[in-house]
């Protein structure tokens, strides 16, 4: 039996998960390798300590600036990414 | 090395009398403590400040010299020539902001009155119902830190920078070190902030803790350095704590936010609820501000004397020490125009305008 | 602007790891007003992480449903501590909202991060810790059919592996730094405490190596391949994802911000200083779990169990718990000694690897600094977002700085937040 799924949108496209999946799944669920936002000299960064340390997941989550490792997705929820 | 000058305090103003020392042909000794003073906690906002005409006259010649330096520092020097925009919040600060414009006018700095609906252009993120503003477009903004290393790296053989804290200055003017070394020179500077009065307690020098906050990097929000008119009037007529809304654009696109102001206090400990008074102020006129991450927050010591002026000038009784301390706020803005005017008065130069205002004056009498 | 809420409990823990949860279960019966803050989306910490990812344990289920069970006990999830503003207050904040919680104990379950290390190429997507890479499959990562590399060292690795397998990964190699001799030692030594024998079956994985360290992570927009060193020959690995991690460091800048002590635990972390009753240096908080020194989620049942009462003052039901935490105080000396970091480990960053991944500050930029102050002053690093915390651990390791106490904000924070503790009085623009 597979777990519910919800769709979201990130950078405007739909993208459809399992219930419970943090948005730092959703990223990877989009596509590539989940890339959130890209580094100081321009680097792609995608998340990396999984557990809210080392910020480099930051994305806008319904116009809030968040850590995707640590939010839940929901139901039409707006994720973007600063690739 | 023997050297012809000790300079004690690698901050900004310490450096600057190094490097300019060096420019008048000097071999310059620069003991720093390492303790770390104002330069590495102050905002860097080089600004003509027109309280008085020496204050006037010390930042304005003071901020030329960094235009002329700016372009031969490195990158990591930050300078930014995004000038002031100070704020007026109703009729009144605009009154104030057209008298500040025709003393500045009459002392040869540019600047323009903004309009409501100017200002707004200018500034979109500021919020609804402001009178204008005066823009000055000469101030700029420095990364005081890795200044102050560059004009130490300028004077090249003629300055070398050692390790070491001052304990005592003796009678002949002999430095004794942590640990009991001793060096001595011609001339010693004075140049080390608040802590100037751990050897000379005359000096009338008092710490003026300043909070400090820096966001996340939200580029574009903001283009020029904002001040309100009524930081004029606070910072140098109030004793009680106090806070002015103060925010600049780093070139990273993070906000650097000030200020506020306590007296009677060493304590470096950032104070949540001071932070908070002075945050609170800042989304008075940057609303959007409140959305905004905060990422550091933390805190300098202004070395403020009472009238606000530095001291620059041979100690009145001390052999063989000279003085620049006490630039309060002010410190990056006027180190080369000090280092300027104490150089001159070292070596018998002309200086290229009045020392007098800021000869050491006001030092309590030898115990 | 209008004030921040201002809430009140009895007992305030912060952390809902089995330290946390052990201590709220233990508190309730004293009918105690019990605020539980976690920032992750829901209890069980790292270990018993929830998610579509996730088979939460037997233990981790009764341990929830435990704390909901009680009517006092309030869980506060997606929440993080912004500052002090008092003695007795804590700033807080959650995706919506800034509010002050006031308290009359506190007990710190803050628990520990993991170290990550610089090497080349650990920037790019696809690099991830090793208990990241668990945290991220938990709470639903897709790596399905991926190939993936595990390094680094420790048990964490194992467990890593084993999460990734489970969800349709294929391990292809798991290097741990540590000798053989260390590793046999300590599968040898877990047959003392029951309940871990299946981590010394584990060990017997068909890909685990021993004496092996990541040399770096290649690939262009991502992970393409990974070289190792293997005693002293190196190999490439084609492979999709690297997980990296050197083991766990205690999450002390709560406490540390408060003014508590902090103590050189097994391994020579600097952690929480504890007593027999889990009180810290500071009247009326105390600390439990992985924040005073690593030692397994047993040991943290344990410790928190006894923070629990004590900060209630039923010293009497803490004193059985003692003996177990005891037992499992040798099991975490055990796991430091056989996990120690190789000298190599230092050798990893080349000059120009990233060390400060926030602000892109290479290693050779750092290399003729003074210490932790001058590094950030003139190169910035530790001026970004995780405020020093991974550039710091790694300073701390390959330099041996020591990062000052933390200031407020402690992440970072909504200034809505931050300013929300001044009053209403401030509006007035005189």
């Amino acid at each position: 039996m597979s777990a519910p799924a919800l769709l979201l949108h990130i950078d405007g496209q739909p993208v459809r998960v399992k219930a419970g999946s943090s948005v730092a799944a959703a990223l990877r669920v989009a596509g590539g390798m989940g890339v959130a936002r890209s580094s100081v000299t321009g680097q792609p960064r995608a998340p990396f300590c999984g557990m809210g340390v080392c910020q480099e997941c930051r994305v806008r989550i319904d116009g809030r600036q968040r850590l995707a490792c640590q939010a839940v997705c929901a139901e039409g929820m707006r994720v973007e990414t600063s690739a | 090395m023997d050297a012809d000058a000790i300079v004690i305090g690698a901050g900004i103003v310490g450096a600057a009398c190094a490097h300019a020392l060096a420019q008048a042909g000097r071999r310059v000794l620069v003991l720093d403590a390492r303790i770390g003073g104002a330069t590495g906690a102050g905002m860097g906002h080089l600004v003509v400040m027109d309280d008085n005409p020496a204050e006037l006259a010390l930042s304005r010649h003071s901020i030329a010299q960094w235009r002329t330096l700016a372009p031969r520092m490195g990158e990591d020097c930050a300078y930014s020539a995004c000038g002031t925009l100070w704020i007026a919040a109703n009729e009144e600060e605009m009154a104030e902001a057209e008298r500040k414009q025709q003393r500045l006018h009459a002392h040869g700095v540019d600047s323009r009155l903004l309009d409501a609906p100017a200002l707004a252009r200018a500034e979109p993120a500021l919020r609804q119902g402001l009178a204008g503003a005066l823009e000055v477009p000469g101030d700029g903004i420095l990364y005081a830190p890795n200044a102050a290393r560059w004009l130490l790296a300028e004077g090249g053989a003629s300055i070398r920078v050692e390790h070491a804290k001052v304990e005592a200055i003796e009678d002949d003017g002999t430095l004794r070190l942590a640990g009991g070394h001793r060096r001595s020179a011609p001339q010693v500077v004075l140049a080390n902030g608040i802590e100037a009065t751990a050897l000379c307690p005359e000096l009338p020098i008092r710490p003026k803790k300043g909070h400090l906050l820096i966001t996340d990097r939200y580029p574009g929000t903001v283009q020029h350095q904002l001040v309100e008119l009524g930081y004029v009037t606070s910072a140098h007529h109030s004793d009680g704590d106090s806070v002015a809304f103060n925010v600049q654009p780093r070139p990273t696109g993070q906000l650097l936010i000030g200020s506020s102001r306590q007296f009677g206090t060493t304590d470096p400990a950032v104070e949540a609820p001071m932070l908070a008074r002075m945050l609170q102020r800042a989304i008075g006129y940057l609303p959007g501000l409140a959305e905004l991450n905060a990422v550091r927050s933390w805190t300098g010591m202004r070395a403020a004397t009472p009238d606000g002026l530095p001291l620059l000038g041979k100690h009145p009784w001390r052999e063989k020490l000279w003085l620049a301390v006490g630039h309060e706020g002010l410190g990056v803005t006027t180190a080369p125009g000090s280092a300027h005017l104490l150089a001159a008065l070292m070596t018998g130069a002309a200086p290229g305008f009045d020392a007098a205002p800021y000869a050491p004056r006001g030092l309590l009498e030898a115990a | 602007m209008t004030a921040l809420a201002l809430e009140h409990c009895d007992l305030l823990i912060v952390g809902a790891g089995p330290a946390g949860m052990a201590a709220a279960v233990a508190a309730a019966p004293s009918g105690a007003s019990i605020a539980v803050i976690d920032d992750n989306p829901a209890p069980g910490g790292q270990i018993w992480r929830d998610g579509p990812g996730a088979s939460l344990p037997l233990a981790a289920r009764k341990w929830r449903d435990a704390l909901e069970r009680h009517a006092n006990i309030r869980v506060c999830s997606g929440t993080r501590v912004v500052a002090a503003p008092a003695g007795d207050e804590l700033l807080l904040e959650d995706a919506e909202h800034g509010w002050r919680m006031r308290w009359r104990k506190l007990i710190l379950c803050t628990g520990a991060r993991e170290l990550l290390l610089p090497f080349p190429g650990w920037t790019l997507p696809g690099v991830t810790g090793a208990g990241g890479l668990q945290a991220l499959v938990k709470a639903g990562l897709p790596v399905e059919g991926e190939r993936i590399v595990i390094a680094g060292s420790g048990p964490l690795l194992l467990a890593a592996a084993s999460t990734a397998r489970a969800a349709g990964a294929r391990v292809v190699r798991i290097a741990e730094q540590a000798s053989l001799a260390a590793v046999a030692g300590f599968a040898a030594s877990l047959l003392r405490w029951p309940g871990k024998a299946m981590q010394a079956v584990a060990l017997a994985d068909g890909q685990y190596r021993t004496s092996s360290r990541i040399v770096s992570a290649h690939g262009g927009a991502q992970v393409e391949s990974v070289r190792l060193l293997q005693g002293d020959r190196e190999e490439e690995i084609a492979c999709d994802r690297i997980a990296c991690g050197f083991g766990l460091t205690p999450n002390t800048q709560l406490g540390r911000m408060l003014g508590c002590a902090l103590a050189t635990a097994d391994g020579g972390a600097q952690a929480l200083a504890v007593d027999a009753l889990q009180a810290t240096s500071l009247p009326g908080i105390y600390a439990a779990g992985e924040c005073t020194g690593f030692g397994g989620s047993e040991r943290a049942l344990a410790q928190g169990t006894i923070a629990g009462h004590a900060a209630v003052g039923n010293e009497r039901a803490a004193k059985p718990h003692e003996a177990g935490r005891a037992r499992w105080n040798a099991f975490a000396a055990q796991l430091h000694r056989s996990f120690a970091l190789g000298a190599a480990i230092r050798q990893m960053p080349q000059p120009d690897t990233l060390v400060c991944r926030c602000e892109d500050v290479p290693f050779f930029a750092l290399a003729d600094c003074s210490g932790w102050t001058d590094a950030k002053l003139h190169r910035r690093c530790g001026m970004g977002a995780c405020q020093g915390r991974v550039c710091g651990d790694a300073a701390q390791f390959l330099f041996g700085w020591t990062p000052p106490a933390p200031r407020p904000p402690l992440s970072p924070a909504r200034i809505a937040t931050l300013a929300g503790l001044a009053g209403h009085g401030d509006v007035d623009r005189q």
